[in-house]
């Protein structure tokens, strides 16, 4: 059973017991546009809450993805380094971005459920 | 705040018709322009490359310089006091691009001139129209009228379909070669074209009076070959085509040579020349073509995949060293699917395949000087 949260910063979080899948919203994809680029981190890269984490690239701008919560990066989605139109294509799903294990749940706290989410983006 | 911004900015006679297709809208040298369409910048770069695409170009300014004694070549005469190009002998019907120098040899700004038979046109570029024309003003006017040609839009017609899309129109067109220009009609409406635009495939600017803009915009988009293209794509062609952004790759701490311009700059103007000299900058501008400048703007490919941008200091070594040269156009060319950029570097690293490192979030990624332009043009000569 796995929660979906949102950080005001647009990136999503699918938590499975003490780890986090991680990447950007749809409407994020949708304000960036054509993605030609992802920068993901190095797995067992140590990660605090709100650090730039990964880089989205449009074909005009390079814009930060933050950690949404602290954690070491378990896993990454190489897939996003072959075909990063996959971010366009499938935001909020194989287009994930990387897995975290989450070092503080009571982190977990201050995200949006989808219905703060949308609100937040409305 | 941004409501305050917005009201600030200047709209283009376009306007109306960039919100009505869903133009995304941004603030760009004082007007409120589309920086893209729903279609989105990789695809409107794709089809302009394929087909054709409309650019609302309107921002840029237009001026006309009228000679007091009627005859076009004391225009010319007077205008070459201020660039370092052979406007002289641009035969009636066309067209040269030129940069405006200051006195250290710097690139005030560039533009294109047209002869059209009893004046000069210039087209220069949106943020430095007013400077521009002062400048025009405060040293052309014992022989010149310049009179600003604020009621014309200004609409780029680009791609491989753009002749057959402007032959319905404008009976002319199809005869025009690369960088003639005239006035013409379009569509019935009295216009000035250049076979000539920005993004290194074949096309056209057209000029037109503000009023019959929309109308004129309208029936080229009701063409099925062509698509309403913003300046997030115009970036990206351009820059494959290894034209120079003002502000960016060229400014008033460029020279013309260092901004491996020289072609622009006719013999005629150069030591040894018959009107040699005579422009501002002249004697550090000469120096440069006679004694070779130190630094050059070159073409950069990135080995990887990631964009390389503006303002990444370059290093000639993978570790240490001091920065020996800067980006200053660099983003993702979609015809290339690749990183491309542009920048300048010591001469000693500029020679084509010379690898460089540029520095991108902390770390050094490996690139080649490269030849530009990138995507091989297809002007019609």
């Amino acid at each position: 059973m796995t929660t979906t949260l949102y950080t005001s910063d647009h990136e999503w979080l699918a938590i499975d017991g003490d780890t986090a899948t991680v990447g950007i919203t749809d409407y994020a994809q949708q304000q960036l546009g054509d993605v030609v680029f992802v920068e993901l981190p190095k797995v067992g890269r140590a990660l605090k809450k709100a650090e730039a984490a990964a880089v989205v690239e449009s074909v005009k701008a390079a814009s930060d993805v933050y950690a949404p919560v602290t954690g070491e990066v378990l896993e990454t989605n190489e897939a996003l380094a072959a075909e990063p139109a996959l971010v366009n294509s499938d935001a909020q799903g194989t287009a994930w971005f990387f897995k975290i294990k989450i070092a503080d749940k009571s982190e977990l706290g201050g995200l949006m459920d989808e219905a703060a989410y949308k609100a937040h983006t409305a | 705040m941004l409501a305050h911004d917005q009201d600030s900015l200047k709209r283009t006679p376009l306007y109306d018709l960039h919100v009505s297709l869903g133009g995304k809208m941004v603030p760009f040298a004082g007007y409120d322009m589309p920086v893209q369409y729903p279609a989105g910048v990789l695809k409107e770069h794709l089809h302009t490359r394929t087909q054709a695409g409309l650019f609302d170009v309107s921002h840029m300014g237009q001026i006309a310089l009228r000679p007091k004694s009627g005859k076009v070549e004391d225009a010319a005469r007077a205008l070459e006091r201020l660039v370092p190009q052979d406007i002289v002998a641009i035969a009636p019907g066309r067209q040269r691009y030129a940069q405006f120098t200051n006195a250290d040899g710097g690139i005030l700004d560039d533009l294109m001139v047209a002869n059209f038979g009893d004046h000069l046109f210039l087209v220069v570029n949106a943020a430095c129209k007013e400077q521009d024309e002062a400048h025009l003003r405060a040293n052309l006017s014992d022989d010149c009228i310049i009179d600003s040609l604020a009621d014309r839009a200004l609409i780029a017609l680009q791609g491989p379909k753009a002749e057959a899309v402007l032959a319905k129109f404008c009976a002319e067109a199809p005869g025009m070669k690369f960088m003639d220009a005239g006035p013409h009609e379009v569509a019935g409406i009295k216009c000035f074209v250049s076979r000539s635009g920005y993004t290194g495939e074949d096309g056209f600017e057209i000029s037109v009076p503000a009023a019959d803009a929309e109308r004129l915009a309208k029936m080229l988009l009701d063409n099925p070959d062509v698509l309403p293209i913003g300046l997030g794509a115009r970036d990206s062609l351009r820059l494959e085509a290894g034209l120079c952004l003002y502000g960016h790759d060229i400014d008033t701490a460029t020279t013309p040579v260092e901004a491996a311009l020289e072609w622009s700059v006719q013999k005629s103007r150069r030591s040894g020349g018959a009107r040699a000299g005579g422009f501002p900058g002249a004697e550090k501008i000469l120096a440069h073509f006679d004694g070779g400048a130190s630094r050059r703007r070159v073409g950069l490919r990135a080995e990887g995949r990631a964009p390389v941008r503006e303002g990444a200091l370059l290093f000639a070594d993978s570790a240490g060293g001091e920065p020996i040269g800067k980006v200053t156009s660099g983003g993702f060319g979609p015809s290339l699917s690749a990183p491309v950029a542009m920048g300048y570097v010591p001469v000693s690293l500029s020679a084509l395949g010379t690898k460089l490192f540029a520095e991108v979030r902390g770390q050094r990624l490996p690139l080649a000087v490269a030849t530009m332009p990138f995507v091989k043009n297809t002007y019609k000569r």
